[in-house]
């Protein structure tokens, strides 16, 4: 390397080390100094594995645990499915025109906030809402149906929710793979069936995995969903951390529950990609 | 399953019913927040009480609306703030590691750039939280040391930008590197050989060429930081951003008045995309 | 013997366009039919309707006799090439050859069996366990061509598979392509816009034009007895004139061109008389050229001029004369006989041909 290039080399290396040092690995690295410290005394703090020890101790909070992570991998298949037939219509039958119109108003509900959808089910699903109303003017209820507050609302949330970062890597997988290898599937013989699982599937891999770590993750990272749409009982794991940190101020266990979750994600995305042979460098970069 | 292929006209009638029904799920939670800004009513429910503006002009109690809101106009100037200072700095560290992965050779590039997608696979609230340990780690390290009180690094703007960037930068990268990546690097070699030194072949030639993705990449930064909810909400101090002023007001219990935010804000987003979208189809 | 491919009024529009209009031809079993267009001719028309991916809009497509219409392209007794051969690239080379032994429900040793022997028998034995990328462009396309061929298929579909190649592998693959047809011993529908690819490989070919053949039949028809204008032109190279017909003697012509100049051509059957338009079309190998114009007295056309050009290529070298009163240039192949080795820009040469080689048609538009 010559000298200039040398500097703009340690010019450009500069703000990528200070962002990820300071933002993403110190901090992370902190916060699991902060997790294995116990409180024994007013400021004084042992290291020991204890907060750690809390969380499998408590059955609410293992079990709140387990059921986000179940919850979030069936949110995902949920989207999955719903999102694969959408975007392979608009990757293989739509044409032209109408092809980019349906990719556009896929997009259109992620230009606004999650907090704005979630609230657009609240006003549908709530006791005073359109779909209680429209049950009771149609004769099917004779009394306000309460469809908000339960597991199933937070289901239908955080599909919405994520149904965009499902849709966009499908239809772009879906686009790169050429008609002509799906005639060929069905001149040799092969029916909608199998040129679907052994033709179209494997090719839209990439997309899938990638489609499903990401609302994998924004599900598991949830808040606003579960507390909006869900009710007392169906309590989500990131309201754990945030009672620890904002409500009862105890740090020391939040950090647990925030490395648990970050070691829950991590083991899932790393499962998934090395159940399907993909890396993270292909699958998101 | 392609045009190509006949199939049953019943088979294609019900999969053409499908994606209709599909985007009459992804219109309907945006559609009835949208219709019931304008119900004439304390609350966004059936049955309606008639047509009004008063979500939006109204001045008297208890129809304020949104353009006499003090608090909300306050949150929606906060996020604007925010949200500009995270685009800016995510556009200026993903032009820099766009080139620094594109042009340099360099032993842990491949680390560095998976170290550089991780923040895309850490739930934000995480990523909220951990910056928040360790800023107060540093805060009370110089308390400590100097009895000096550093206030940006207790929870409030400055955490909330530097928390939002520090997974928006990842976005910002991706997308200027994809350009960068389709870029002809003889043309850069064309204007050295013209005369041009390094930097000004970069600035005349490289930068205008990825204008378009500097721009989609602000307006996707702008956005994503504009309507970022979870890694916000561990990092919020007194001046709050619309998504956690309007979700403390949620909680409490809803009036049209969020209806016509959520409206504006749905126009605001739009409008910016289509622009978005116009430049980069101009270009 | 029944044909194995048999299309009668064939026709398909798009809209207005007609792409191919009542066609009609049947394709002998175990034989190396060709369709050669240019671009745009209704070729890939065709071969996707024999396959089954467009319906006709008129006309009948039978194989072995038995009619297509209706019947889906995963039922059809045909396989295809595709132009840029749709390997599947998720599979790996057996598991591609497999496919369709697969989709035909054999059991898995004898799919196993059959795909080692399409190996052997396309000169790859042992590359079964190869991604589809690992292959060089030759290797992809004997992998694409053992794909249908394990299926024995009545007849097999080759949408211009040599076209993505390099020059040097697709001279080689014409002839690789012929042995594997006559290995195989199936028939082979092959469209293509490369006439040297139609001419090598195929017994019998149909030269086709805006959704019409022009002419079908073998590559020696084709070359020295074009039928109309169109084939004439496009296969192999031809100097051509345009004329009015002066005189006429049984098949024999003189047709005085545009410039001038007098030349003798023969009608062979077409409908010309005197004082009708026509296009004359004369190969560049038919011309002979010579030192002396004595050498050239039995030829009907006779013209000595200068030389403008020489356009050197080694063995399809040739050079353009300009006949005395300016007027059109001629081209003329250059015998590599050494005779002509130092022949240059400039000097004197007598060319003369047969009447016969000047082959007339009545103008086109």
């Amino acid at each position: 390397m010559q000298g200039g290039t040398r500097l703009g080399f340690v010019l450009l290396l500069t703000p990528l080390l200070l962002w990820l040092g300071l933002l993403i690995v110190i901090p992370h690295i902190d916060m699991f100094l902060v997790s294995i410290k116990e409180r024994v005394g007013v400021g004084e703090y042992d290291t020991s594995l204890a907060n750690y020890g809390t969380f499998f101790a408590e059955t609410l909070y293992l079990w709140t645990f387990l059921r986000t992570a179940v919850m979030s991998i069936l949110a995902t298949a949920i989207t999955l499915l719903i999102a694969f037939p959408v975007s392979y219509y608009i990757a293989k039958i739509a044409k032209g025109r109408l092809q980019s119109a349906l990719f556009l108003l896929c997009l259109v509900p992620f230009w606004v906030s999650e907090l704005v959808r979630t609230f657009g089910w609240m006003i549908l699903l709530r006791e005073t809402g359109v779909f209680s109303s429209l049950l009771q003017w149609a004769g099917l209820a004779d009394q306000p149906v309460e469809m908000l507050y339960n597991d199933a609302a937070i289901m239908v949330g955080l599909v919405y929710t994520s149904m965009l970062f499902m849709v966009v890597p499908l239809v772009t997988t879906l686009e790169s793979l050429d008609n002509a290898v799906i005639e060929a599937g069905y001149d040799l013989g092969g029916n909608g069936f199998s040129v679907l699982r052994e033709i179209v599937i494997p090719h839209a891999m990439p997309g899938i995995v990638s489609g499903c770590i990401v609302v994998f993750m924004l599900s598991l990272g949830n808040y606003l969903t579960p507390t909006m749409l869900g009710g007392k009982d169906s309590l989500w794991f990131t309201e754990l951390i945030y009672a620890q940190f904002i409500v009862r101020f105890n740090w020391e266990l939040g950090a647990a529950f925030g490395f648990m979750l970050l070691i829950l994600s991590s083991v899932i995305v790393w499962a998934t990609l090395r159940l399907t042979g993909q890396t993270l460098r292909d699958t998101l970069g | 399953m392609i045009p190509t292929i006949a199939q049953p006209r019943a088979l294609r009638l019900a999969y053409g019913a499908y994606v209709i029904a599909f985007f009459v799920y992804l219109a309907l939670p945006l559609a009835v927040v949208a219709v019931f800004a304008f119900n004439d009513s304390q609350f966004p429910s059936l049955p309606w009480e008639g047509f009004t503006w008063a979500w939006f002009f109204g001045q008297d109690r208890p129809m304020i609306g949104v353009f006499h809101e003090r608090a909300i106009l306050r949150a929606i100037a906060t996020s604007g703030i925010v949200a500009v200072a995270v685009s800016a700095l995510s556009v200026a560290v993903g032009l820099s590691n766009a080139f620094l992965f594109n042009r340099y050779q360099f032993p842990g590039k491949g680390l560095l750039y998976v170290l550089m997608l991780l923040p895309l696979v850490i739930p934000g609230i995480v990523l909220g939280i951990s910056i928040l340990v360790f800023s107060s780690t540093l805060a009370n390290g110089v308390w400590d040391a100097a009895h000096i009180d550093i206030q940006m690094l207790r929870p409030g703007l400055v955490l909330v930008i530097l928390g939002q960037f520090s997974f928006i930068a990842t976005i910002a990268t991706l997308v200027i590197s994809a350009r960068l990546q389709k870029f002809d690097p003889t043309l850069e070699e064309a204007a050295l050989n013209l005369g041009a030194g390094r930097l000004t072949a970069v600035r005349t030639i490289t930068l205008p060429y990825l204008a378009p993705a500097l721009i989609g990449a602000f307006v996707v930064a702008f956005l994503m930081s504009f309507e970022n909810f979870n890694t916000t909400l561990m990092l919020v101090g007194s001046d709050a951003p619309l998504t956690i002023a309007m979700f403390d007001r949620l909680k409490e219990g809803s009036t049209p008045l969020l209806n016509a935010v959520s409206l504006l804000l749905m126009l605001g987003s739009s409008l910016l995309a289509l622009v978005m979208i116009l430049f980069q189809r101009r270009s | 013997m029944t044909p194995d491919l048999e299309c009668t009024g064939l026709s398909r529009r798009f809209g207005d366009v007609k792409a191919v209009d009542d066609v009609t031809f049947s394709v002998a079993p175990g034989s190396f039919f060709s369709i050669l267009g240019p671009s745009g001719c209704g070729k890939t028309t065709i071969m996707r309707m024999i396959a089954g991916f467009l319906e006709p809009s008129g006309g009948d497509i039978r194989i072995k006799g038995r009619s297509m219409l209706g019947v889906a392209p995963n039922k059809r007794p045909v396989n295809m090439v595709f132009q840029h051969l749709a390997l599947f690239p998720m599979m790996d080379v057996a598991g591609n050859i497999g496919y369709g032994l697969r989709r035909a429900g054999l059991a898995r040793a004898d799919i196993a069996r059959k795909v080692d022997e399409a190996l052997d028998r396309i000169g790859l034995p042992g590359i079964g366990a190869r991604k589809i990328d690992e292959l060089s462009g030759g290797q992809k396309q004997r992998v694409a061509i053992a794909r249908c061929m394990v299926l024995e298929p009545d007849v097999l579909l080759l949408d211009e598979p040599l076209g993505a190649l390099d020059l040097k592998l697709r001279e080689h693959m014409k002839i690789e392509l012929k042995a594997l047809q006559s290995a195989f011993d199936t028939t082979f529908v092959y469209i293509t816009h490369d006439q040297s690819e139609a001419l090598v490989m195929s017994d019998q070919i149909a030269v086709m034009n805006r959704g019409v053949f022009e002419q079908v039949g073998s590559a020696r028809d084709l070359y020295y007895r074009p039928e109309t204008a169109f084939v004439a032109g496009f296969v192999g190279d031809s100097n051509r004139w345009r004329g009015r017909v002066e005189r006429m003697e049984g098949g024999a012509l003189e047709i005085r061109t545009e410039n001038g100049m007098l030349l003798r051509g023969a009608a062979h059957g077409r409908a010309l008389g005197p004082g009708d338009v026509a296009d004359i079309y004369v190969r560049p190998e038919a011309i002979r050229l010579a030192q002396n114009e004595g050498e050239l007295a039995r030829f009907e056309n006779r013209i000595s001029g200068r030389v403008t050009s020489l356009l050197f290529n080694g063995a399809a070298s040739r050079i353009l004369v300009a006949g005395p009163g300016g007027g059109e240039e001629i081209e003329v192949t250059l015998p590599q006989s050494g005779e002509f080795a130092r022949t240059g820009k400039g000097d004197t040469v007598h060319v003369g041909w047969s009447g016969d080689q000047s082959n007339c048609f009545p103008a086109g538009k």
